[in-house]
């Protein structure tokens, strides 16, 4: 089975580099899986859990919004942040998502901090549910 | 002879402080090259930005958005990086007088501008002044993560977005060398289109939905990450800052251990003298 090799930047670190054999994300338009020889493609990413397969192994990433570049040599995934399964903070994800569940409750759909809160609360979900399926 | 005793409580004092700055020292040194490192971790992510905009640019011939978008400058807006703690030299100070000095050459009154500050002495100074501060940040930790200034570049990419001000400059410490920082300050909105041609006649990319959409996306994230650059290399500035300061204080404080030494022993030897003139005068009495 061919590969390509995947990275996952963050500003901060980069989460993940290895040969894979394919990659599924979820773009603004739905789910694309990227093989190797894929089109030079550019699309954003929604909050969402990237999975990934190699050598008949499927791994997940959780990744909150972002970039995917496939090139010729590689493809690139720019996230504001991605973690993968292993170092979710389950307890701390689980805060999150009750205390944005709470402020939406109190909040007005109109108000500014609804999206924030929104955006807030499915960051938590998508922790969760990479850190769970697992 | 009296005053000795009080030499002795100065060199125990300066000691103490010694002890203090030559840890302070090297704390800093350590966080400094965390903070390198993190700087350098950073700059896969901006650099490959950078390649995704260059290419859409250089494919679509008129790129329209408003963060490219160079438009008559009503109001200015100043983001001033700055640090929480002091004892870091003239690390604010000099970053700070920069900032004041940029102002007051460009702008007669206070209506044409508008000031974002990172770090607590930044915001007290600017506060004080009664400046035009429109978002502050405090309490940043020493390697500071992305989320941590999200907030307030965010605000800034947006409010430039929406044409309150109509530049966006960013006041920070570049990083020369560990002993060597200078404040600078740097335009980011309206963002420049990359003048280094990187036309090395790349296939043709999709975007999907559109390069338009992705550009849209992409460029307020761009201009995000640029900030957090930017705070990183203050932030490696305050720490070798701080670490100079610091060693200097350090040199400045054995010195004036061996200075204080000196007068201490030559007191000491002198009431010893005193003394004994005293007792050979008294035994020649007798």
């Amino acid at each position: 089975m061919s590969t390509i090799r995947l990275e996952i930047v963050t500003p901060e670190r980069i989460v993940y580099g290895e040969e894979v054999n394919m990659v599924i994300v979820k773009g603004e338009l739905g789910e694309i899986g990227i093989l190797p020889k894929h089109a030079p493609f550019v699309t954003p990413l929604v909050i969402s859990v990237v999975r990934i397969k190699k050598d008949g192994t499927e791994q997940e990433v959780a990744i909150s919004g972002g970039f995917l570049e496939v090139n010729p040599e590689k493809i690139v995934i720019l996230a504001e942040s991605a973690e993968l399964p292993a170092e979710i903070d389950i307890d701390r994800a689980t805060a999150a998502k009750e205390r944005a569940e709470r402020y939406l409750a109190k909040i007005g759909a109109e108000s500014i901090d609804f999206r924030r809160a929104e955006l807030s609360l499915q960051r938590a979900i998508n922790r969760l549910k990479a850190a769970i399926r697992k | 002879m009296q005053g000795t005793r009080e030499i002795k409580r100065r060199i125990k004092s300066v000691q103490n402080t010694k002890q203090i700055t030559k840890a302070m020292k090297m704390v800093a040194a350590a966080k400094l090259r965390r903070a390198q490192e993190r700087a350098e971790a950073s700059r896969p992510y901006s650099d490959k930005m950078k390649e995704v905009i260059t290419s859409i640019a250089s494919r679509a011939e008129d790129v329209e958005h408003p963060l490219l978008e160079v438009r008559n400058v009503k109001k200015t807006g100043y983001l001033v990086i700055g640090s929480d703690r002091g004892l870091a030299g003239g690390y604010n100070a000099n970053l700070l007088r920069k900032a004041v000095q940029t102002i007051k050459e460009r702008h007669q009154s206070s209506d044409e501008y508008v000031v974002f500050s990172i770090g607590r002495k930044a915001r007290d100074f600017f506060k004080k002044r009664e400046y035009p501060l429109i978002g502050e940040i405090i309490g940043i930790s020493d390697s500071p993560t992305f989320a941590d200034i999200k907030e307030i570049a965010k605000t800034a990419v947006n409010m430039y977005a929406e044409g309150i001000f109509d530049e966006l400059y960013l006041v920070y410490n570049e990083f020369i060398s560990a002993i060597q920082q200078t404040p600078i300050e740097k335009k980011l909105l309206p963002l420049v289109a990359t003048e280094e041609e990187t036309q090395d006649v790349r296939t043709q990319i999709d975007f999907e939905p559109s390069a338009e959409e992705v550009l849209n996306v992409l460029l307020p994230r761009y201009a995000e990450t640029l900030i957090y650059n930017a705070l990183l290399e203050a932030k490696a500035s305050e720490h070798s800052a701080r670490m100079t300061a610091m060693g200097s204080a350090t040199d400045n404080a054995e010195e004036m251990i061996g200075v204080l030494t000196l007068t201490y022993n030559r007191a000491r030897q002198a009431s010893i003298t005193q003394e004994i003139s005293e007792i050979v005068a008294g035994a020649n009495a007798l």
